[in-house]
């Protein structure tokens, strides 16, 4: 268990989780890192730890170092267990150490783990000395938690973003050029769209409140370390928080029968028509957190259900409240489905995307099975309506 | 338009003018227009420009 020196002085000392694949509910392929950071100065600075069961891990990494009871301080750059469950172990060795976080970050930490540490607030815009560097901290409330912050080390041009441009991908590499960019950028938007994209526009605020330091490596606590593609994923970053899309579509639905399918590819066929690509997501086989990727790119977002027990199919409710809870905006929505009696599915379905603040366009309602001449018709209609 | 209650859009808090907000020294019936400039939500922490009135139906 080897440390990697990102500049002098200043280590990754995380752990690789090989294993993780659904981290709260949102598929993570490629597994993925608790990023900390140890900083060697007069006071020997950790930022944040790991998830709980690699604490182990952490810790030696940090002792090909040093003894890890020298460690001073803990920076918490929010209380997500993820990265602050190695605290408890933590400060049992390094018996004076200090946990440095926002004032929600203490609050938080106490009602996680109870009152037993010390701990040092500090405010936005507070430098904490720390030998001949001094670390910034900067709030950013609700990139992703409350007491969220980063902090800055202007000395080597470093900014430790917390979850911000982070990505769940677990890799023998530590850096961003180290992969292939695609993947890197991949997960990256994977990671926006399932765990950032609620909180936009305090993305931001936070990156307005960091335009002026001058970044040579950002330091996320998940995944890679950007050095190389640092405009790259900032720009990508505007876009995404400023809910930009592109001319695409995805149709997202779930079939009983079949009928429900068709209406998808006679959608389909009409946004092809108007050289508009479109992605077909089955709810079947496609994963809400996978669907979530996509959406956060296109501009059109159709949904559809068939009517079952007077409702729609639970997949596609599923789907639904996971959408409307990470509130993309600026998008364009769509109702379809088949029904055989009451077909309420298809107006439950076009409710939720109106409480997303979508404009809509006007929902296809279809019984039993769809033949030629109405996929025609739906073709059609959806076509006129297109840019 | 001075009693209306405002959303954190960040969290959902809602900030009720008849309650106020004592941790933070703000007395019951001040309205989300009096609030300080540097005033935040109790809850998350962000500031008065992520809230929006609550539009309550008739």
């Amino acid at each position: 268990m080897q440390p990697i020196e990102l500049k002098e002085g200043i280590y990754w000392v995380g752990a690789i989780d090989w294993e993780l694949r659904n981290f709260h509910g949102y598929l993570t392929p490629r597994g993925s890192t608790y990023n900390a950071y140890l900083i060697i100065d007069e006071k020997i600075t950790l930022i944040d730890t790991v998830k709980h069961h690699l604490y182990e891990e952490m810790i030696a990494r940090i002792a090909q170092i040093i003894d890890p009871a020298q460690i001073n301080y803990l920076v918490s750059s929010h209380v997500e267990m993820d990265h602050s469950g190695g605290i408890p172990r933590l400060a049992e060795v390094a018996k004076n150490i200090t946990i440095v976080t926002s004032s929600r970050g203490e609050t938080g930490l106490k009602n996680h783990y109870g009152q037993k540490w010390s701990f040092q607030v500090v405010k936005s815009g507070e430098v904490l000395p720390i030998g001949k560097r001094s670390l910034k901290f900067i709030h950013t409330p609700m990139v992703h938690w409350p007491d969220n912050m980063v902090g800055y080390l202007s000395a080597e041009k470093i900014l430790f973003t917390s979850d911000a441009f982070g990505q769940h991908l677990a890799s023998a590499e530590r850096f961003d050029d180290e992969l292939p960019r695609d993947i890197v950028m991949e997960e990256a938007k994977r990671y926006y769209a399932n765990i950032v994209l609620p909180h936009s526009s305090q993305v931001i605020k936070a990156m307005q409140a960091v335009s002026g330091l001058e970044v040579e490596l950002i330091a996320p606590s998940h995944g890679l370390i950007w050095r190389s593609r640092i405009p790259e994923i900032m720009a990508a970053y505007r876009e995404w928080a400023a809910n930009r899309t592109t001319e695409t579509a995805v149709i997202v639905w779930d079939s009983m029968w079949g009928s429900t399918a068709k209406i998808a590819r006679a959608l389909q066929t009409a946004f092809e028509n108007k050289g508009i690509r479109a992605r077909m997501l089955p709810l079947g086989v496609n994963h809400i957190s996978d669907v979530m990727t996509e959406v956060l790119t296109a501009r059109y977002i159709c949904v559809g259900s068939p009517t079952l027990n007077n409702g729609m199919l639970p997949t596609v409710s599923s789907f639904l409240t996971y959408l409307k809870g990470l509130a993309p905006k600026e998008r364009v929505g769509l109702a379809f489905g088949s029904y055989g009696w009451g077909g309420q599915s298809i107006s439950q379905v076009e409710e939720v995307l109106r409480s997303c603040g979508f404009e809509l366009l006007d929902k296809i309602k279809v019984q039993y099975v769809p033949d030629q001449n109405t996929l025609q018709k739906i073709t059609d209609n959806l076509q006129a309506k297109l840019p | 338009m001075t009693d209306h209650k405002y959303r954190c859009t960040a969290c959902g808090y809602v900030y009720e003018p008849d309650a106020g907000d004592s941790p933070s020294g703000i007395e019951p019936g001040t309205p989300f227009e009096k609030l300080p400039d540097d005033w935040t939500c109790p809850v998350c922490g962000v500031g008065k420009d992520f809230f929006v009135p609550v539009i309550e139906e008739a």
